[in-house]
């Protein structure tokens, strides 16, 4: 019934007609899972310290509210400075690759190498290096999501057809004419791309940075929540980290829409 | 508004510029260090707002030979004057339509036949009313703000051409424009180019694979042969014009095309069943 009613004439569905037709399978499921999860937990008497229920953490996250804000505050500016820094350096370093025999014959091949280095297998001797603080953490986030970037940025710098080039030239084009009208704008998607990849990274790399050596963050949370045995806790720490992860996904996908208004691929933006 | 030459559409700015190709060869290595001889001693000259056809068999150098008119790509050996300067470098004065339409995906429909009048830094307000006059002419005055993505593919290369002319070219330089296109299509795109042609009067010359496109549009068809790419025959077309469909079935026509087709099948490029 109040399905109709939101239907002014069938001809043009309203805005929230739409939403639900497009989200409602999605939320129903969701709110399935928790249901199961909520009543089985009760039937059978799980303790809290093994599975807490849905309601138990939601509790928890308005009871400790303070705390975990607190500690994303760490996480988050651990994640915006390794993502920011990444970007800084990954970009113009495309260019160059782009650009440049010397660097597209050695830096580039050498950086696709180190690649292959876990990079979370370096926190540890980073926190060597740069001790406690948030440098570390930094530095993790920034190595992780810095590939994804640099690599999908020159694969869309090189994307420009030939023709597409000789037509610019021809029309008297210098290099940096070609490359702020062609080569610029043409890579976008994919640079946006790499992006959308590194900050979801850098979220890995920041809270993994915190499990090694840390004083603050949501990853040292879940570690004290841990040793506490206080497993609501580190749900609750779980819950906001996937909130912060999807919030800085969707603000980079909004950024994409805004920078591309004309591209037609769906970049939908994570449930 | 200071300058009259501002007006829109009605100026006739482009005088053609003749164009002249002595002893030009054009070798080069290939991808796998091989050298190709891609032209050898093309001489051919092109007479200022004369509509000049190019037909050959694939990898007979007709691209090569236009984007070295260009200036885009050096020549081995021989000269090249384009409007009786030499070419050396990108020529200022020449546009170019190729086979695909290369539309900017992230500029509209406006913005894309603008690019030239950007880059070359012409007057910005002339010529976005000479674009939208000419995206008008080709029946796309409503899709100005729309983006490439959301275009046919025949539309497409209507924009190309229009930004091709925006920038009143003295030679037009296509290559196998229509080449991706469906067949109607096509002949309508072949259509629309003539009337654009014979308003403006720039030298055009055009590649294509298709004979009956060749005799259809051209004063003179070059036929190529292959490996090295040589000039075979040029054959001169003077059917009245504005030539059509009605065109296609004048004896002169098909008398043309029997010419040109009889050389490719000498050349082994046809076989006769």
């Amino acid at each position: 019934m109040s399905l109709a009613q939101a239907v002014p004439s069938p001809a043009t569905p309203s805005k929230l007609a739409i939403w639900i037709n497009r989200n409602g399978p999605v939320l129903a499921i969701f709110a399935l899972v928790f249901a199961v999860w909520e009543v089985a937990v009760r039937a059978l008497g799980v303790p809290d310290y093994i599975l807490p229920s849905p309601s138990v953490i939601v509790a928890k996250i308005f009871v400790s509210w303070q705390l975990l804000l607190e500690n994303a505050f760490v996480t988050l500016q651990e994640i915006l400075l390794g993502f920011g820094l990444s970007v800084v350096i990954a970009i113009p370093l495309a260019i160059a690759v782009v650009y440049s025999r010397i660097f597209e014959r050695v830096a580039f091949p050498f950086m696709v190498s180190l690649q292959t280095i876990p990079k979370v297998a370096l926190a540890p001797i980073l926190v060597i290096w740069l001790g406690y603080g948030i440098m570390p953490k930094v530095m993790v986030a920034f190595l992780i999501s810095f590939f994804p970037i640099v690599i999908n940025s020159v694969i869309g710098m090189r994307s420009a057809e030939k023709e597409m080039i000789y037509l610019v030239q021809s029309m008297g084009a210098n290099e940096l004419t070609t490359f702020l009208k062609i080569r610029l704008p043409k890579a976008l998607p994919s640079i946006f791309g790499g992006l959308k990849v590194g900050i979801g990274q850098a979220v890995v790399g920041a809270t993994v940075g915190e499990f090694i050596a840390a004083e603050a963050g949501l990853g040292y949370l879940q570690l004290i929540s841990q040793v506490r045995l206080d497993t609501p806790l580190l749900f609750a720490a779980v819950v906001v980290l996937s909130l912060l992860g999807v919030l800085l996904f969707n603000a980079v996908a909004f950024a994409e829409r805004i920078a591309l208004p004309w591209s037609r691929v769906a970049t939908d933006v994570a449930e | 508004m200071i300058d009259d030459r501002a007006g829109p559409a009605v100026e006739n700015a482009s005088a053609g510029v003749p164009i002249r190709v002595s002893g030009v060869t054009k070798r080069y290595q290939s991808a796998r260090g091989g050298e190709v001889h891609a032209l050898d001693e093309i001489d051919l000259s092109i007479d200022a707002g004369e509509f000049v056809s190019i037909v050959g068999p694939s990898g007979c150098g007709k691209s090569t030979l236009l984007m070295l008119i260009s200036g885009l790509i050096p020549a081995t050996t021989g000269t090249i004057a384009v409007g009786g300067a030499p070419v050396k470098g990108a020529v200022g004065n020449v546009a170019i339509v190729f086979q695909r339409d290369v539309l900017l995906d992230w500029r509209t429909v406006l913005a894309n036949v603008l690019l030239p009048v950007e880059i070359k830094k012409l007057d910005p307000l002339s010529h976005r009313r000479k674009a939208q006059d000419l995206l008008r002419s080709v029946g796309l005055a409503e899709f100005e703000d729309k983006y490439p993505g959301e275009l046919s593919g025949g539309m497409r290369q209507r924009v190309a051409i229009c930004r091709a002319l925006v920038q009143d070219p003295g030679l037009l330089l296509m290559d196998e424009p229509f080449g991706a296109l469906d067949a109607l299509t096509r002949e309508q795109m072949n259509l629309d180019l003539q009337r654009m042609w014979l308003r403006d009067r720039n030298t055009v010359l055009f590649i294509t694979h298709s004979i009956e496109e060749a005799v259809l549009l051209s004063d003179r068809v070059v036929v190529m042969s292959s490996r090295p790419g040589r000039i075979a025959d040029i054959v001169t077309d003077d059917l009245p014009r504005p030539r059509g469909a009605h065109t296609r079935s004048d004896p002169r026509f098909i008398e043309h095309v029997e010419r040109i087709r009889r050389h490719f099948l000498a050349l082994g490029v046809l076989s006769e069943t």
